[in-house]
């Protein structure tokens, strides 16, 4: 167990978050015709379970997991499959990706819930755990991981805090928080219930400081529940704290190693829209087919927080908050740090969709044209990594990869921070990703390499072995012949 | 609707390499304002001849290395270099050795490497060792600080307009009666005169704690340098760990024997110390990279600093100093990469 | 007088460590060499394939250290490869001779046509790697996931059933991917 110190680096950023958090979150209507990309989670795409012609209900099951890391996809609509097929896809950038488009009969009928459970307590952790894997259920936060794989790696801990992740700390998001301000007895049920499922010991609400309404109603929800092997923690507001390395080594002064997991020292970390969404399939039997998405930015005349079903294209978000203001410049999917640009809008929210951010040129600062690295250290002070980002992007220009993977490009989280300090206006996210896959393939080409030596001396000795083996019994033979002559 | 689309991040600080190069030449603005004050106006010409010279070179090496000429003159790295030479210079030098000196420093310190960000020396303090070597004589002509026991005869600012163009004093001038050495130069030369600290210290060149007039040249340099910790333009890592190293040197010699050592407080106020601290060691291209590696760097130099200047064959030793670590940072960043979160040693 | 003792100290001492370094230097020659194979082979791809002439990956390796191969020989290993070996070996760098072989431009793995398989065991004893699971007159098949290519088991086999095929992306290739994805919450 490393003894780190508590999350160094980082940055304080400007929120941006007034606006949206105004309203209380609304529902957003239905869409007419519902796209749904079968790989919007990280891990192996669904495999659809039903065909076109199919007529669906909402909440049921459309599509299957394939492979250890994958999840099931549940319908957001009711109506008919009307194609199973590419579409624009914001998890391809906007390129097609195979999915299944359900044609809305706007009569809302559900399916009946397979399952409730009231008493969680009473099922057996890992029963529970494989139900819950059933819901459809990934992360939130935005990575989309799905949740049985997570579950699987957690219960192999000896011991376990979960850790519950309501460190929003991105400029603009702020779905998260208003879960926390309206749904604040789903969180705590779901961290229960995760909390039994995985037999943890001790569970911990972690959440930034400039959200006391949030804080508030949590506080209010644990006073109700009275479960004290469960805490709320407060963490400064220093983007990226909701990053799970960062929060962990905030909250519990450690690091998660390397080449490891959080389950390796003990910790597991779920969004808290996760855990609201876990406590509704177990508690209520209903699957994932919604999620609060935050619209806002200053391309957008009103910014509010929406309960959007999946498929719902973005342009219909868009014109639920009256539409497009005549200054907005781009459309990003997340906040402005880490977003990623949307070229269309005719795109659907998934499970990863937190927030959109119709951006204007208030909104943006655009980079300045690009100068030598002066070597000023910025990038240095607020890497949350502890990275020296001025040798990496060094290395990178290279591309020498001994050098690349001596200064960790494979720790870069990327955040943005050194971008966003850098003088010189240096790109250096879009530079790290676009050597981090060149690393990644001479690392795996190099412990493939290895394995292969492993095997080759392994039956290089065995043979040597038999070798050895079959000469012994030969001389024995001999031996014995020997004695028989004689 | 169809949207544009960027790279993440897609906030960024304005920071530029010009704002940060401007904040520097504002807080070096101080020192210039003290010296004058004290030594006349040669600074100015020679600030200007040094800043005309910077840039032209500077857009001779663009030139022939096809780079965009007005990016990189108005960065300000170049006039940055030509105030630092500049104000290491004599105010009475001839034209000539300002302009050769910083031409040197542009063309084959800082382009000659590669441009902004490539190079391994001190392109400034390079311009100063090589019109050290090469023209001791003209570097010894510094005037005594204008004040009533030193300064017998003043010079107007069009008499040193001329003395500086043509190299000659005007006909009523002498060099020698209107010259001075440094404090630090009269305090080597006392001392291995056999003086003791106390007797070279009662000459009227020493003031109440540094030598006269330089000691408020180098307060005025810790103000600005000071500016430049608040502004976060620099971190405190350089400036205490070389004013800290020099601090320890000297008060370890100092407290062996105060007889023929010179005090910490006589060391961190002379010659260009606060200058070294403060702006010349602080060049982001040619320090060290983590902080521990800069904590190293810069208490290198101290030591250096204290050591040349003790016994080595130059009166201010910051230049060659700043010059010999500049050689060890390589090695130096090699054995001080910060640990990586996650890991458990340092790579 | 004393500066002549103290020269010819001095020049003794020089001579002294000369002669210490060159006995020293004998003794260490054949674990310097030891290692430099070591250090060899760790660069090389381990793909065990012959296509250097050498009889795997050691020998070659063993080969370049002896000075009895050059650094153009190993097809799998690429140019990258043949670079970093110049380096260790303070030879010029060069690329790979094609005369040794051409690499396909997708990573290939053998693939056994079950319904064809006769069960020899010919292949198994042929593959470097063991990527090879079967019996005698029971079904073989290769483990792609372990195979590397090197291409030792088809001309051994009597009905022709192995074929090379491009190698796809593997599961935990999948799950490396989402790992290093660590969003902000």
């Amino acid at each position: 167990m490393l003894q780190g110190n508590s999350a160094r680096g980082g940055l304080r950023l400007e929120a941006h978050k007034e606006r949206s958090t105004r309203e209380p979150i609304a529902q957003a209507s239905a869409p007419a015709l519902a796209v749904l990309p079968l790989d919007q989670h990280a891990g192996h795409p669904a495999m659809p379970i039903v065909a076109i012609g199919d007529r669906v209900a909402i909440g049921q099951a459309i599509a299957r997991p394939t492979g250890d890391v994958s999840a099931w996809l549940h319908a957001p609509v009711s109506g008919e499959v009307v194609g199973i097929e590419p579409r624009p896809s914001v998890t391809r950038d906007c390129m097609p990706a195979p999915s299944i488009v359900i044609a809305s009969d706007a009569r809302e009928t559900r399916h009946p819930p397979e399952r409730t459970i009231q008493d969680f307590l009473a099922v057996d952790p890992l029963e529970l755990r494989e139900w819950i894997g059933r819901g459809g259920i990934v992360g939130l936060g935005g990575a989309a991981f799905p949740i049985s794989a997570k579950l699987a790696t957690g219960a192999q801990a000896a011991e376990l805090a979960l850790l519950i992740n309501g460190a929003e700390c991105e400029p603009y998001i702020s779905c998260d928080e208003m879960l926390m301000r309206e749904r604040a007895d789903d969180v705590l049920h779901g961290a229960r219930i995760l909390m039994h499922a995985l037999q943890a010991r001790e569970g911990i609400i972690a959440l930034e400081d400039d959200a006391p309404l949030a804080a508030e109603s949590l506080r209010a929800a644990l006073a109700k529940i009275e479960d004290d092997r469960i805490r709320i923690q407060i963490v400064p507001t220093i983007y990226p704290s909701g990053g799970e390395r960062q929060l962990i080594a905030s909250v519990f002064g450690r690091e998660v190693p390397f080449a490891g997991l959080p389950p390796d020292i003990g910790i597991l970390c779920h969004n808290v829209s996760t855990a609201a969404a876990v406590a509704r399939w177990v508690r209520d039997g209903e699957p994932v087919v919604s999620r609060v998405v935050t619209i806002t930015g200053d391309g957008v005349e009103r910014a509010r927080n929406l309960e959007a079903r999946l498929g719902t294209p973005v342009a219909q978000l868009i014109a639920e908050c009256a539409g497009y203001t005549p200054r907005v410049e781009r459309l990003l999917m997340g906040g402005t740090m880490m977003g990623m640009p949307l070229s269309t809008d005719e795109v659907a929210v998934v499970k990863g969709t937190n927030c959109i951010v119709a951006a204007s040129a208030m909104d943006l600062q655009p980079r300045q044209p690009e100068m030598p690295c002066i070597r000023c250290g910025n990038c240095s002070e607020v890497c949350p990594a502890y990275l020296l980002p001025q040798q990496l992007h060094l290395n990178a220009r290279a591309m020498d990869l001994a050098g690349l993977e001596r200064y960790g490009l494979m720790d870069c989280i990327e955040c943005g921070c050194c971008d966003y300090v850098c003088p010189s206006q240096i790109p250096l996210v879009a530079r790290f990703r676009e050597a981090k896959p060149r690393l990644a393939e001479h690392l795996r080409a190099r412990d493939d390499a290895r394995d292969s030596r492993l095997r080759y001396e392994s039956r290089a000795a065995r043979l040597q072995r038999l070798e050895a083996e079959q000469r012994a019994r030969l001389e024995e033979k001999r031996r014995q012949a020997r004695r028989k002559e004689s | 609707m169809e949207f544009p689309t960027s790279q993440p991040p897609h906030v960024v600080a304005p920071n530029t390499v010009a704002r940060f190069m401007r904040i520097v030449i504002y807080a070096l603005l101080p020192t210039m304002a003290v010296h004058v004050v004290f030594f006349g106006p040669g600074l100015l010409i020679q600030s200007a001849l040094a800043i005309a010279a910077a840039l032209a070179a500077e857009a001779l090496a663009l030139r022939l290395r096809k780079k965009p000429l007005r990016q990189y003159l108005t960065d300000g790295t170049a006039v940055i270099t030509a105030l630092l030479l500049a104000l290491c210079l004599p105010p009475l030098a001839p034209w000539w050795l300002v302009v050769s000196g910083t031409a040197f420093a542009i063309l084959l310190a800082k382009h000659a490497f590669g441009g902004l960000g490539m190079n391994i020396f001190n392109p400034a303090m390079v311009g100063y060792a090589v019109l050290l070597v090469s023209f001791p004589a003209q570097l010894l002509t510094w005037l005594p600080p204008d004040v009533p026991e030193l300064r017998t005869t003043e010079l107007s600012f069009w008499q040193t307009l001329t003395t500086i163009l043509t190299g000659h004093l005007p006909d009523a001038f002498r060099w020698d009666a209107i010259t001075s050495p440094t404090p630090l130069d009269a305090l080597r030369t006392n001392l291995a005169m056999g003086m003791t600290m106390q007797e070279a210290h009662a000459s009227p060149i020493f003031g109440g704690f540094g030598g006269r007039g330089w000691e408020w040249i180098n307060l005025a340099t810790l103000i600005g340098g000071i500016a430049l910790l608040a502004l976060r333009i620099i971190r405190w890592q350089i400036p205490v760990a070389m004013l800290g190293s020099l601090v320890v040197c000297a008060s370890i010699m100092y407290a062996f024997d105060p007889g023929a050592y010179a005090g910490p407080v006589f060391h961190v106020t002379s010659g260009a110390s606060m200058l070294g601290a403060f702006f010349i060691a602080t060049d982001p291209v040619s320090a060290a990279t983590s902080d521990r590696g800069r904590l190293i760097y810069a208490s290198g130099i101290g030591v250096l600093t204290y050591t040349i200047r003790t016994w080595g064959g130059y009166p201010d030793g910051v230049a060659f100093a700043v010059l010999l670590m500049n050689v060890a940072v390589p090695l130096i960043d090699r054995y001080t990469i910060p640990r990586i979160y996650g890991h458990a040693e340092r790579p | 007088m004393t500066e002549l003792i103290a020269f010819a100290l001095m020049m003794g001492l020089a001579a002294l460590s000369l002669l210490a370094s060159r006995f020293a230097a004998r003794g260490a020659d054949a674990t310097a060499r030891a290692r430099l194979i070591e250090r060899i082979n760790d660069v090389l791809p381990q793909t065990q394939c012959g296509r250097c002439t050498f009889a795997g990956c050691r020998p070659y390796a063993t080969a370049l250290a002896e000075g009895s191969a050059d650094i153009n020989q190993c097809p799998p290993g690429g140019d990258s490869t043949a670079e970093v070996l110049a380096a260790l070996l303070g030879r010029p760098p060069k690329r790979v001779d094609p005369e040794f072989g051409i690499m396909p431009s997708v990573p290939m793995v053998a693939w056994i046509d079950e319904p064809a398989c006769i069960g020899c065991t010919k292949c198994i004893q042929a593959c470097p790697v063991d990527a090879i699971v079967g019996a005698s007159r029971y079904m073989h098949t290769v483990i792609a996931a372990d195979c590397t290519g090197c291409e030792l088991c088809i001309p051994p086999c009597p009905v022709d059933c192995i074929e090379m095929r491009p190698a796809s992306a593997s599961i935990t290739e999948v799950i490396e991917a989402a790992r290093f994805r660590a969003l902000p919450g």
